[in-house]
């Protein structure tokens, strides 16, 4: 890990404005000229409970949030105004420092609101501080706030405070808040971060060795989740219908959609269940439009039969899965890829359906705009896979990922004349007809005149008539299933692959990882290659159809190869040995479920501990061979 | 205009239409009620004055959604209780179409009674067809949420402990703006009340008495029926909701006393549809959406406009 970063973790309690407090400091890192990744960690509750946001920038691409961190602003939580110090989670009242500690670097800063916390509630406080050489700034945060405006403005003054200490250029934090702020409280805000910023300045030794390089972006960057990447990535391929139920981590995309959705001609409902969620987006992609759902795990085991509906009638959508620890309720708010097996093979019979597992914020716009693609070009359900890690986390994203023409094309649709000339059967249209070689039938739509037909959950023959007439089994069976070679195909053929390889081609050895966990795997990859190993990664986003003959060639010349996935029974390397036929005698897995995300020194430790024994596996995570071809 | 001609289309309509050319043997038993459905639902369709290819049939599964096979419109045949759900999207998604949604009491009142509470409740433009004969009848002659108290099958072999739902009740309190009951045995009343259900701004429930003459032996419940409206011993006003709770209270209660009771029960008029309400609140579009993806003048906007915000 190098200095030249700033890893500044905000902490306080769940409702105390930790995480718009986050939101604009980190954007304000950006417009400093830096790369921006955040962090979110908070617990299932509404107000209290300890919480946290990390933001780590450098002027260097950052892809993770880093090993610890090295600036710790710790605000009084909601439990200084309701105290429950007798309470089953303990004192709650000094966790914003007393919790945060452990992950500290040492030589960092501390920055505590001597308003609402007192380090004399915390025994080996001051032993901890000299240990460590931890600079430590008590200001009293809450007055300061009081004094000028309200006693929540008290995250300003902490802001103000920090840009002190790390010499940021207060301009950009004045002109973020004037955007983001109504006239009421900004002028009170705005007094209170400079006072608090001129306070530290005048009487405080600010000379402590953390500060934000100087940098510049080469390209115009903006900072948004991977929620944000998949709500975009719908709206610009078309999709103008969203059906959903609120669920944690999901309910970040059903919101950002249902924001701008009415501003743009569409619609979007809050229904009952996330059985009728995904059946809606079912029932509105049958009359013509460009629909999507989603939930997180518990949620989507409901809409396992209407997915299974959407397959068998063709029907296209598209439906989001944010992962989080399960099983059952789990953890709601803690990231987990326990879910990938639940989302392979989930509802009746066998699948056809498209999965893609985004690895960061860019690629959930990037194959969300695939995911719409294919599952209205072939007629199919297609599923974004991610977690709660890239559901929430921001990070800097160039601006010209985001593609600027618009694709509204819901796939091929027949015309009245073509209907017309059409075969017909028992009086209606051929709607499952075999029409050619990708297994993709002509589809006419609702109020197309001589068009109609019966979408049936049932099997049926062409025009949609049940039957449990053996060869037309087969034969709808087999066109079904023949549209997932015909996509593999297109992926295949596609100029960038949706699969990201990095590291040296030739490397000895090879890490094998889906999903959020990119960014850690690279950065690992960068330590290991350093420290004389010879690694690469492959980050795989296609879960099916699986890019079998990409994974066989990245594997073709190593020694072993580590598969690194956050649950506990290596559902992502059984995929791997289950799509390839093979590579048992080599892959390795790296394990991590206890809610936390893999962080780069977890991967460099499980690595190594694989490779030579020369390190011990980082706390809460495992490793384990694979077994069978 | 629309895009799709079907919807266009204004023309006298002939009930035949709605019969598939070349018409696939009915599943359904001999004398089964469904039968008196389907019969009844071809004949209001010309009343309506809509054509089969701007009507879509959304059924649920079990003998009563087999209805989709043997109606010749737009068809979705779709998993057990959830009609509702896809039904009311598509009339979202296109408002023009007709949109029928139909289910068994199995079906719509048990695995699909959430859906139904909240279809009611938002008030959705569409019709909704429930087959009530008070029994599972695909899955061979189960309890169903409708089975009379101390009924007994295989599943309740000691008799029925539960007593059955309300469903015309049910429907009032949670928001339906038409709900009536009719029969299988009586098909003129039945072609009425779902023409005029169809013709109902608003979620129209029709609770269709059918007889299972297999599994419900007493086949012949149903009849005499009284219809409420031609009697003046049911004199209530359909439009007042005290009124049509009283006299939904008396039929279901009479029902299991083997007193048929049928007709409208209540009607509201005043209550915007939630389509109309959604309009009203900015989050829904006056052209149907489904008609923008074949306007090529259409201007699709793009979230690059939204990217100022993350700057």
């Amino acid at each position: 890990m190098t200095d030249d970063e700033l890893i500044w973790r905000i902490a306080g309690g769940s409702g105390d404005g930790i995480d718009s407090t986050s939101q604009n400091f980190a954007k304000a890192l950006m417009r400093a000229g830096l790369h921006v990744f955040t962090h979110r960690h908070y617990p299932s509750r509404i107000r209290g409970g300890h919480t946290y946001v990390e933001i780590r920038a450098a002027d260097h691409e950052v892809k993770s949030r880093g090993d610890n961190y090295n600036f710790l602003l710790a605000l009084g939580d909601s439990f200084a105004r309701n105290p429950q110090e007798e309470a089953y989670y303990g004192n709650e009242e000094i966790k914003p420092l007393s919790e945060n500690l452990d992950e500290l670097r040492e030589g960092g800063v501390i920055i505590y609101d001597s308003g609402l916390l007192d380090t004399d509630d915390i025994p080996d406080f001051d032993e901890r501080v000299e240990e460590n050489n931890w600079h430590v700034f008590d200001l009293d945060l809450r007055g300061l706030a009081k004094e000028h405006g309200r006693e929540v403005m008290r995250n300003t003054a902490g802001v103000g405070a920090t840009c002190a200490i790390i010499d940021l250029d207060l301009e950009i934090v004045e002109e973020l808040m004037s955007e983001a702020m109504p006239e009421k409280i900004l002028e009170p805000n705005l007094e209170i971060l400079r006072e608090s910023y001129e306070d530290v300045k005048e009487n405080y030794d600010t000379d402590v060795g953390v500060t934000v390089p100087e940098s510049e972006h080469d390209e115009e960057q903006i900072l948004i989740s991977g929620s944000h990447g998949i709500a975009y990535g719908a709206i610009d391929e078309g999709c103008r219908f969203i059906s959903g139920y609120p669920m944690t981590p999901w309910t970040d995309v059903f919101t950002i959609m249902t924001q701008h959705l009415p501003d743009l001609g569409g619609i979007s409902e809050q229904v009952e269940d996330e059985i009728a969620a995904a059946s809606l987006a079912i029932g509105a992609s049958h009359a013509g439009a460009k629909a999507m759902s989603g939930s997180s795990g518990g949620g989507f085991a409901l809409m396992s039969e209407p997915l299974g509906l959407a397959e068998i009638t063709e029907t296209p959508i598209v439906l989001v899965e944010s992962m989080r620890a399960g099983p059952s309720t789990g953890m709601p708010t803690k990231p987990e890829q326990g879910d990938l097996e639940h989302v392979l093979y989930t509802s009746q019979g066998d699948s056809n359906r498209v999965v893609f597992a985004p690895g960061d914020a860019r690629e959930s716009y990037i194959q969300t705009r695939k995911a719409f693609e294919l599952a209205y070009n072939y007629q199919i359900p297609s599923i974004i896979l991610y977690d709660q890690k890239l559901s929430g986390g921001h990070e800097t994203v160039t601006e010209s990922t985001f593609d600027r023409e618009p694709n509204p094309d819901i796939g091929e649709v027949v015309t009245e004349e073509d209907i017309e000339q059409g075969e017909r059967l028992a009086g209606r249209f051929k709607r499952y007809r075999y029409d050619g070689e990708d297994g993709v039938s002509p589809r006419s739509l609702p109020g197309q005149k001589g068009g109609n037909f019966l979408a049936s959950g049932n099997e049926h023959n062409e025009a949609g008539h049940i039957s449990e007439d053996p060869d037309n089994r087969v034969t709808q069976m087999d066109r079904r299933m023949e549209k997932l070679d015909a996509i593999r195909d297109e992926l295949d053929a596609m100029d960038e692959s949706h699969q990201t390889v990095y590291g040296d081609e030739d490397a000895d050895y090879a890490i094998l990882n889906f999903g959020s966990t990119k960014g850690a795997v690279e950065e690992a990859v960068d330590m290991l290659n350093e420290d004389g190993h010879s690694v690469k990664a492959m980050n795989v986003s296609d879960m099916v159809p699986f890019p079998k003959n990409e994974v066989n060639s990245f594997l073709e010349g190593v020694d072993e190869a580590l598969v690194v996935e956050m649950n506990a029974t290596a559902q992502f390397r059984r995929h791997i040995q289950a799509a390839t036929g093979k590579h048992g005698d080599k892959l390795f897995s790296l394990l991590k479920y206890d809610g936390n995300p893999f962080e780069p020194t977890d991967v460099v430790d499980g690595f190594e501990a694989r490779l030579d024994g020369s390190a011990e596996p980082a706390h809460n995570t495992r490793i384990e061979s694979a077994t069978g071809d | 205009m629309s895009v799709f001609n079907a919807i266009d289309e204004e023309r006298d309509i002939d009930v035949n239409e709605f019969t598939p050319s070349l018409e696939p043997q009915a599943t359904w038993c001999p004398g089964c009620g469904d039968f008196g459905v389907l019969k009844a639902l071809k004949q209001a369709m010309p009343e309506v004055g809509r054509t089969p290819d701007e009507t879509l049939l959304v059924t649920g599964i079990g003998c009563s959604g087999k209805l989709s096979s043997y109606f010749q419109s737009y068809g979705f045949h779709s998993i057990h209780g959830r009609s509702l759900p896809v039904a009311r999207a598509a009339k979202l998604a296109n408002p023009d179409l007709e949109v029928i949604a139909a289910g068994g009491d199995g079906d719509g009142y048990g695995i699909g009674g959430n859906h139904f509470m909240h279809t009611a409740r938002e008030n959705h433009d569409m019709t909704y067809i429930v087959f009530d004969n008070e029994i599972f009848g695909l899955t061979k002659g189960q309890t169903s949420p409708t089975s009379p108290k101390g009924h007994k099958s295989k599943t309740q072999p000691r008799g029925n402990a539960k007593s059955p739902i309300r469903p015309l009740s049910l429907s009032l309190t949670s928001g339906a703006t038409y709900v009536a009951r009719t029969a299988a045995v009586n098909p003129n009343q039945a072609k009425e009340i779902l023409a005029e259900a169809m013709e109902h701004d608003g979620f129209a429930h029709v609770d269709f008495l059918t007889q299972c003459p297999t599994w419900n032996k007493d086949a012949k419940q149903y009849v005499p029926y009284i219809d409420v409206q031609d009697s003046d011993d049911y004199d209530f006003d359909v439009h007042d909701r005290r009124e049509a709770m009283e006299a939904m209270h008396d039929a279901e209660d009479a029902l299991y006393e083997g007193k048929v009771l049928t007709g409208r029960f209540y009607v509201n008029d005043e209550r915007p549809s939630y389509q109309q309400e959604k309009q009203s609140t900015g989050d829904m579009p006056e052209t149907p959406l489904a008609e923008r993806y074949f306007d090529d003048d259409y201007e699709w906007e793009r979230s690059y406009d939204f990217l100022d915000r993350h700057k």
